[in-house]
């Protein structure tokens, strides 16, 4: 870890005055932020302790939605009554995220910016352009079982790790953000990007600029499910996760807003699935239609080829899941 | 302000870099907090920061100011060991030993967390009541690896105690 | 003693202290809860230096120069310590002389060569990884990293008759070609030392499981004598077999102690213990076994490929228990070792039998299949009556116990099996079950038993306890031996300044060192009976006193009465084939969807000779099966094919089994007095909870599932792609 200052800002705009050098980072958990200084992945000359900043509100909000602190613990988001009722697909993906001692710090805003775990990224004797932009992928040509099948680009096949935010995106949240410009609100289905030839950025975000909360839209009917396929039957993270909020209609689809995980470079959301489900009775053969949509340009780099039938089979067992549909 | 461990406060260090661990280990002398992966990995670095277990490897001493940190030295001493400690030792719920602080540290706190309701990836309701069955504690403590595997002595001793504290 | 016969009338089975066999809990058990027992890295040593290892990005070539005068300008930064006697490898368990040095030349990626001291961690974390250095890596075309497609040299070969005749000929035949993954061994302490150094005097507080072959280690590393050098290993935070030789911090806080006139700790890293320490080698299996209409074996095949540096002896034993667990007239076993430069391969848990047993117990499930014959009466039909080949005697033969007594507690269905017969939901539900054999191992070992003037006993020994109970068991054995409770018997271990044990190794340390203990003790009984005036046949000890006679207290008179101890198996290893032996039976259910597999729950019935502690040996049992689960699901090392780095290098990619992957684990200990294996007629368990227990939660996945997955780990992928 590299010697840096570290500051707390008092206030928001100090926060954003602070985290504007580039070489300065924001820390609020620490839990994926540290894991990676300590890696000297990451090395951040300035380390700028929010966690002073009343960010930690989970509070109705307009609409009838819920407002989520940047601050919140995921274990105050996942524990919080509304999200138990009327959110759970969230409260079910926070926890099967990570383990308890994890949750207790990571905070909503660090989640959506947590790093990907790919084992290139994570070893700095290793090239990776996301780290080191310019040196390479050894992912593509190495070990990409972990890595990503949608979206991937020749510079970058990293995955976004976490489960939180695709829930989220299958909620259509959005994330408030403040910067130097003022205040902006992202979707969070937009708020992560695809590598393209800029892979070093994982988000949106810019310098100066911190999340405040994220916003979610007010609760909708029918049934939400969180699927996470893993090599452990805890802390480990996803092969392929599926959240879902489905609403039926007299034997038809109604509703059908879905976000994948482990597949891509951000949480994955496919507009077209929901055009394609919305109206229809839910059958084998409407799954296996969505899932052809779904994957349609899904490609694998050996290790992880088996992401895309496993993405396939996820996606059918949540949809028979939640429209009660046999398979 | 100073950080208190176990009711004694210490000053805070003046390296930033020293994690909340390393603090613990080096600094106030307190080894029986572990350090097993040091990135979040294992839990052996298990303790209870405000009554809520984190792992002290991904903490900041310098992010801990004010905040009362209670570690295995303060749940209980060999002379009076606590209900869950004597629990291990009776149910061998460890072999090495090595993750056995990091276990306590983490099922002391998943009890409260159970009495305060929260939901767990083991609960088949969200909203329902939530009772300490061996499935819940198994989901609720697969944040600390034992590679000695003594997980199902462990279960038993966190069973037995919940029912205790269940009369 | 030397034993070269079977010590059938055992003393132990006579005494009246009853305590040996009783689970009682760790003696050592409220210092570990309390987290007040010391492990290597937490001696509270004044003015100590912190060490950290700076390792090379590269898989082979050399280290041509180092810049330490950067280095040394960075805050904190004591000293580079690039001493040509720091070791590039860890020592082979039971080496007993130095292992690799030469730093500079690299043998594999992340291979340490050089230490950098500061006075704080916090400094030498930094400063190591900003180490300037050149190096020279070789051309990677020119470097095997893949064993499949390097060339192999036959370190081992059995050949009766003619196996390839018997396959054809025969009725049933099952060819099958079974990979096992590479695994680490994962303890939970990481590997760290602190030395000091007088001038002359080295200490070293480090995390190792044999100090009586680690102290000969260091010595030979150093150029020093065993008598300057003391070890000290009270508590080691786990082994399995990946501390059984010194490892790179060892030499490496040695060597920089001994510079700097300091005491220095090292610790290694998470990642660095997976880089460097011994890993297990990834096998490819042929299993080939013919059988006639009723599954009697005529012909056994299993040959293997395994992988390991150069110049490493080690090879993965892969057919240890394949010698003699089954009958076949023709036979053919052999071991093919690949030259890799991938991390020195070495023990990890039961070496051989943990991957070698998985692979013929899915073959025999195959020919179970194929045989129409149930799973559990194919194997009785095929237990010999003597070693296959040497025609040997087996000392003591528990496997049909164990079959039957797990089968029964299982509640295992004998009949015909059919996979796909039971569906709950999304899940595939079914049973398998697996035989378990691992080879009896003892070795020489030396103990101190001191009679104190207050009637309490002091048992010394540099045997270490990783975990295994040993601190209790040779104090329940001394207890029962001298006719005293538990708590007045003291047992220090872990430092070399007491006699030498056996180490804790291959499952040995039980029976070694217990021996030793029991041999000590009889000679303390010999004279104790001589200073009460009765025959030492008639001695009878229970709490204090000479039954009907004087107490311990009264014939001591004031003055410690010590004997030491020492056992060496004899003559006796060429006269029976000893082995433990056991089964598993495991219910899984497998998700019809995604492919994942939970076990939902698991027997093992073991015979290992005597129980010295109900308690402690049953989780010895618990323990191996955990890992079984491990081998099954989860446990694999990734080596990128490019440059040969061990790509999920810390544990959350490298999936040890988590609380929620474990079920309630049923553990069976059957009876058994192995008067061959060792005088105290126990054999070990550390190892043989491990011993094919994949294989049952294998062959329930396909009685589940259909799917017949050829691949350890079995991983959703992989159930998937098997799937019907």
């Amino acid at each position: 870890m590299k010697p840096f200052r570290y500051s707390r800002p008092d206030s928001l705009d100090h926060a954003g005055q602070l985290t504007s050098d580039a070489d300065a980072r924001a820390i609020a958990g620490g839990t994926n932020l540290i894991d990676l200084m300590k890696l000297q992945v990451e090395t951040p000359q300035q380390l700028v302790d929010i966690n002073t900043l009343s960010l930690g509100e989970i509070a109705d909000a307009e609409n009838g939605g819920l407002s989520i602190g940047a601050l919140a613990t995921n274990t105050a988001t996942a524990a919080h009554p509304r999200v138990r009722s009327d959110y759970p697909v969230l409260a079910r993906a926070i926890l099967a995220g990570a383990t308890q001692q994890l949750r207790n710090k990571a905070t909503t805003g660090g989640n959506l910016c947590q790093r990907t775990r790919c084992y290139y990224f994570t070893n700095i004797d290793q090239p990776c352009n996301k780290r080191e932009p310019g040196s390479g992928c050894g992912a593509i040509d190495g070990i990409a079982r972990l890595h990503a099948v949608l979206g991937t680009s020749p510079h970058c096949i990293a995955t976004y790790p976490g489960d939180m935010a695709v829930a989220m995106a299958a909620l259509d949240a959005t994330v408030q953000i403040i910067g130097p410009a003022g205040e902006r609100s992202v979707p969070v289905r937009d708020f992560h990007r695809l590598p393209g030839d800029t892979p070093e950025k994982d988000n949106v975000l810019e310098a100066g600029e911190v999340i405040t909360a994220v916003t979610l839209p007010a609760p909708v009917g029918g049934k939400q499910l969180y699927r996470k396929v893993r090599e452990r039957s805890s802390y480990a993270f996803a092969l392929v996760s599926v959240a879902a909020v489905v609403e039926m209609d007299g034997g038809r689809i109604a509703r059908a807003d879905l976000a994948f995980g482990g597949l891509a470079h951000k949480p994955w959301h496919d507009p077209r699935l929901s055009e394609l489900l919305v109206g229809e009775e839910p059958t084998a053969a409407l799954f296996d239609k969505a899932a052809d949509l779904l994957l349609e340009d899904a490609q694998g780099y050996g290790e992880n080829d088996f992401k895309i039938p496993l993405a396939r089979r996820a996606l059918a067992a949540t949809l028979a899941e939640a429209t009660g549909a046999e398979l | 302000m100073p950080i208190t461990i176990n009711d004694t406060p210490h000053e805070l260090p003046d390296d930033p870099r020293v994690s909340l661990l390393d603090f613990l280990r080096h600094h106030a002398g307190l080894t029986g907090t572990k350090k097993g992966c040091d990135h979040g990995q294992c839990g052996a670095c298990t303790v209870l920061v405000n009554g809520m277990r984190i792992n002290s490897c991904l903490s900041l001493a310098v992010m801990h100011d004010g905040d009362s940190v209670t570690t295995i030295e303060g749940l209980g001493t060999p002379d009076a060991p606590s209900a869950l400690q004597k629990a291990f030792v009776e149910h061998d719920g460890y072999q090495c030993g090595y993750c056995t602080p990091g276990q306590i540290c983490s099922a002391t706190a998943m009890m409260q967390e159970i009495a305060n309701g929260w939901p767990s990836d083991a609960s088949d309701d969200l909203e329902g009541p939530i009772k300490p069955s061996a499935d819940e504690i198994r989901e609720r403590m697969s944040g600390n690896l034992c590679r000695c595997g003594a997980y199902a002595n462990i279960v038993a001793a966190i069973a037995e105690v919940a029912a205790e504290d269940a009369q | 003693m030397e034993q070269d016969k079977p010590n059938r009338e055992c003393l132990l089975d006579k005494t009246p202290q009853a305590t040996l066999g009783k689970p009682l809990s760790r003696s050592e058990g409220l210092a570990k809860v309390t987290g007040t027992a010391p492990y290597a890295a937490e001696y509270p040593i004044a003015d100590c230096l912190e060490g950290v290892l700076v390792t090379a990005p590269f898989a082979r070539g050399t280290i041509d120069s180092i810049d330490k005068d950067t280095c040394l300008a960075m805050e904190g930064v004591v000293a580079v310590i690039d001493d040509e006697r720091l070791t590039s490898r860890p020592a082979q368990g039971t080496a007993g002389e130095a292992p690799v040095q030469k730093p500079r030349q690299i043998d594999y990626f992340g291979q340490p060569f050089a230490l950098v001291v500061a006075e704080t961690f916090e400094q030498a974390r930094h400063a190591a990884k900003h180490l300037e250095f050149t190096f020279t890596a070789d051309d990677l075309s020119q470097v095997s990293f893949d064993p499949e497609g390097t060339e192999s040299e036959r370190q081992e070969e059995t050949r009766q008759g003619d196996l390839a005749h018997a396959m054809a000929e025969a009725k049933h035949a099952v060819d099958a070609r079974i990979t096992t993954a590479g695994h680490a061994s994962a303890a939970m302490e990481p590997h760290a030392a602190i030395a000091e150094w007088d001038g002359s005097n080295l200490t070293v507080h480090a995390s190792l499981q044999m100090l009586n072959y680690n102290i000969s280690e260091i010595a030979d590393s150093l150029g020093m004598e065993e008598d300057n050098i003391r070890l000290i290993s009270r508590y080691v935070g786990g082994g399995f077999g990946s501390k059984l030789g010194i490892s790179q911090e060892c030499l490496a806080a040695s060597l920089a102690a001994m510079t700097l006139e300091k005491p220095v700790r090292v610790v290694l890293s998470r990642q660095q213990v997976f880089q460097n320490i011994m890993r297990r080698s990834e096998t490819t299996q042929r299993l080939r076994l013919a059988a006639g209409a009723d599954g009697a074996l005529n012909g056994f095949g299993h040959e293997g490929l395994v992988s390991n540096l150069p110049k490493e002896s080690f090879a993965e034993p892969i057919l240890q228990s394949s010698q003699f667990l089954y009958s076949g007239e023709n036979r053919l076993l052999g071991l093919d070792v690949a030259r890799v430069h991938r991390m020195t391969a070495g023990s990890v848990r039961a070496p051989g039998e943990a991957v070698g047993m998985p692979a013929l117990e899915v073959a025999m499930d195959m020919l179970a299949e194929e045989t129409g014959v149930d799973p559990v009466e194919l194997r009785l039909r095929n237990i010999p009556d003597a070693h296959p080949v040497e025609g040997t005697p087996f000392s003591s033969h528990k496997l049909a116990e164990c079959l039957k007594q797990a089968a029964d507690s299982f509640g295992w269905e004998a009949g015909p099996r059919k996979p796909r017969q039971r569906r709950e939901g999304e899940w595939w539900i079914g049973t398998g079950m697996a035989s378990a054999a691992r080879v009896h191992n003892i070795s020489k070992a030396k103990a101190r038993v001191t009679l104190k003037p207050d009637g309490t006993a002091l048992v010394e020994t540099d045997m270490t306890d990783i975990g295994t109970g040993t601190y209790t068991i040779l104090g329940q054995l001394a207890g029962e031996m001298l006719g005293l409770p538990r708590e007045k018997v003291l047992v220090e271990l872990g430092d070399t300044r007491f006699p030498r044990g056996s180490g804790s190794g291959g499952s040995w340390g039980a029976s070694s060192v217990g021996s030793a203990v029991y041999v000590a003790c009889q000679g303390l009984r010999r004279e104790l009976a001589s200073r009460a005036g009765v025959n030492e046949d008639d001695v009878s000890l229970k709490d204090g006193r000479i039954a009907n006679g004087p107490s311990l207290v009264d014939l001591l008179d004031g003055k410690d009465l010590s004997e030491e101890g020492f056992y060496e198996p004899g003559d006796i290893d060429d006269d029976f084939v000893a082995a433990g032996f056991g089964a598993y039976f495991a219910q899984v259910r497998v998700n019809r969807f995604t492919g994942e597999t939970r076990v939902d729950r698991m027997t093992g019935a073991f015979g290992f000779g005597r129980v010295l502690n109900q308690k402690t040996a049953r989780s010895q049992c618990q323990g191996g099966m955990v890992w079984s689960i491990g081998v099954a699901l989860t446990e694999a090392l990734h080596f990128d094919p490019q440059d040969g780095h061990l790509v999920n290098c810390d544990l959350a990619e490298y999936h040890v089994p988590v609380n929620r992957d474990v079920p309630e684990l049923d553990v069976i200990m059957v009876e058994e007095r192995d008067p061959a294996a060792s005088p105290i007629q126990a054999k070990g368990i550390g190892e043989l909870g491990m011993c094919g227990g994949a294989a049952a939660i294998a062959n329930a996945i396909y009685n589940a599932s259909g799917a017949r997955v050829m691949d350890f780990p079995m991983t959703p992928d992989r159930v998937l792609a098997a799937m019907p």
